[in-house]
């Protein structure tokens, strides 16, 4: 089986039709269904949180048998991961896709997760803490997107279990946790 | 006759005016009439040439007049009073124009410079020409007044007011040159011009015959319309004998029948459709049993040789089968394609060989294309590529786009398991697909 990084590439992506779109429904159905499931599952082991169009994606290619998603592909199967709420588009020119392999309420959950297991409930961080810090170490936090948190902390935020601040220095927002 | 009126004008041996001295012509007029309408008997001068110079104004008979009672004649632009202007009226849109302008007579009725009489002259300008820029001309040249200061012999003066005002109104007339052809051609144009009038008179004739034709064929196919509608069950057999040959007749004048839109359609179409339908039984069978419709009309019409038929009574002649018991029919494709093939033909016959032409290893690794299809179907390629997309359409193909062209893969999309996208089932298709490419 072939892999990507540490990622396990299932057998139709040798397949030459999986890198054309399909224009017949319910094999553009199968097809975009297919699309969707492996790009999130990349995406989660590979920890990759943004994707641009223009950009090489590893995912997006085959040169084992010279096929590539096009442009119009690519958007297409974007434009469902975002219809479904598993991504978002970052500008109008549909450029750059944020990846949600979690969802903010999931990312959210794992926020106070860290919390309750550090005995922080009380307590000061620094954002920047919350995704490098020491505690974060080998939980998916570690080297979180950063839009990712700040939309999960404000989640939080609104439902009361802490509240941000801005500290001295322009990206130096911080935290109080009151769960 | 003329000449107690009208000095007599000198012409050549070939009938072109002898000029003076210092006389230029400035303008030339064909069918021209020249009359008084003061003066009963004054000549009425018809479809002469006019020709105004600088000095006088000459009429001219035409070729068609014989010589013998009309001759040429002129008026000196001296003796001329008065021109009018030409009143623009409703009347004056139905009639030729008319110049009309005083010149003094002796009391005999004789042109003269000095005479004491006056007498009007009309000028009945029957041809076609720009009449504002001739009265232009007119009034220039009798403005100009040439024949005051006509005393130099010779062309090459100093800048006498005669000469300057001759040279202004000049328009010389050489025959070589542009200006040459030009005269030429317009002299071409005004001798056409006279024939097409000649022309017209037996064309109105025939107009008038061809109205009463169409007449009477109307009459026959109303009689023809009424004729169906009031069709009983019992109809007798001799009366559609004549209507159908009425109908034919018809027809061959060029006149579409009636009966179309109730009936199964014009005779014409209906026959037509019957000898289609034969021609097309040969070329189908080696056509491998589809062929394009556009290959039937290129086909058809060369073996016709002539009496060829358009597009519109091909296509009108196959919707006919429907109606008739015939083995063909006519069938379009999504993509906008029209083909006849047998009504026994089936696609699913067809289906079931593209599909085990794509489960064959070579096809499994690389997929195949229209040309591929072809050869095994035994079609042409346009109708191969018409297959594979039907067959697409039908869950049973996979398109593959890409630098190396189209191509299209048996559709592997529902062996794969929503739940596990690594499941590979024993014995399927997929598993037959993984060892064909994996054995490459």
């Amino acid at each position: 089986m072939q892999m990507l990084g540490e990622f396990k590439l299932p057998h139709f992506f040798n397949y030459p039709p999986y890198f054309t779109l399909q224009p017949v429904r319910d094999t553009r159905e199968k097809q975009i269904q297919l699309w969707k499931e492996l790009i999130l599952d990349y995406c989660r082991t590979q920890k990759v949180f943004v994707i641009g169009l223009d950009e090489d994606f590893q995912l997006f290619s085959n040169p084992a048998i010279e096929r590539s998603l096009s442009h119009e592909s690519r958007e297409a199967f974007l434009s469902a991961l975002v219809l479904e709420g598993r991504a978002e588009w970052l500008d109008k020119g549909h450029r750059k896709c944020l990846i949600l392999w979690h969802r903010i309420q999931d990312w959210a959950d794992l926020i106070l997760r860290f919390v309750k297991e550090n005995g922080l409930e009380d307590s000061v961080m620094t954002v920047e803490e919350i995704r490098s810090g020491v505690e974060s170490r080998g939980t998916e936090l570690h080297g979180v997107d950063r839009t990712i948190l700040m939309r999960a902390l404000k989640l939080l935020e609104h439902k009361g279990k802490l509240a941000i601040f801005k500290g001295t220095s322009a990206d130096d927002e911080g935290v109080k946790f009151s769960i | 006759m003329a000449g107690n009126f009208l000095p007599a004008a000198k012409l050549t041996a070939s009938g072109r005016p002898v000029l003076d001295s210092g006389e230029v012509e400035c303008s030339l007029l064909s069918t021209v009439d020249l009359i008084s309408e003061d003066l009963s008997a004054f000549p009425h001068l018809k479809s002469g040439l006019l020709i105004l110079t600088t000095h006088r104004l000459l009429w001219l008979p035409s070729d068609s007049n014989t010589p013998n009672i009309t001759t040429a004649v002129y008026i000196p632009l001296s003796t001329i009073q008065h021109i009018f202007s030409t009143k623009k009226s409703i009347k004056s849109m139905f009639h030729s124009p008319r110049i009309r302008f005083q010149v003094s007579t002796t009391p005999e009725g004789q042109v003269s410079e000095k005479g004491l009489k006056s007498l009007v002259i009309t000028l009945v300008l029957r041809g076609k020409m720009d009449t504002d820029s001739f009265l232009g001309k007119f009034w220039d040249a009798w403005r100009g007044q040439a024949w005051e200061a006509s005393g130099s012999a010779t062309e090459s003066g100093s800048g006498s007011r005669s000469r300057e005002s001759s040279e202004l109104l000049a328009v010389k007339m050489p025959v070589v040159g542009v200006s040459g052809i030009l005269r030429k051609e317009q002299e071409m144009w005004e001798s056409t011009d006279k024939s097409l009038q000649d022309a017209f008179q037996d064309l109105n004739a025939l107009m008038s015959k061809a109205k009463e034709m169409v007449v009477l064929a109307e009459r026959m196919r109303l009689k023809l319309l009424s004729g169906s509608n009031n069709q009983t069950s019992g109809t007798n057999d001799e009366d559609m004998g004549t209507k159908e040959e009425m109908q034919d007749w018809l027809l061959s004048v060029g006149i579409a029948s009636p009966v179309t839109k109730e009936s199964a359609g014009a005779l014409y179409h209906q026959q037509l459709s019957r000898q289609l339908a034969d021609f097309v039984k040969k070329p189908l069978e080696r056509a491998g049993g589809m062929i394009n419709l556009i290959d039937i009309y290129c086909l058809f019409n060369r073996a016709r040789g002539t009496e060829l038929i358009s597009p519109d009574d091909l296509r009108q002649a196959c919707s006919l089968w429907e109606k008739f018991d015939i083995p063909v029919m006519l069938r379009k494709f999504d993509s906008g394609v029209m083909v006849i093939q047998n009504k026994t033909h089936s696609d699913d016959e067809v289906f079931s060989r593209i599909r085990s032409l794509v489960s064959k290893p070579d096809a499994l690794r690389t997929g195949i294309s229209a040309s591929d299809a072809a050869m095994t179907l035994g079609v042409a390629p346009a109708m191969a590529k018409e297959y594979l997309l039907a067959a697409e359409g039908k869950g049973l193909l996979c398109r593959d786009v890409s630098p190396d062209g189209f191509r299209f893969h048996i559709n592997l999309f529902p062996e794969i398991s929503p739940d596990d996208r690594y499941l590979v089932k024993d014995h399927g298709i997929y598993s037959m697909w993984i060892s064909a490419v994996s054995s490459s």
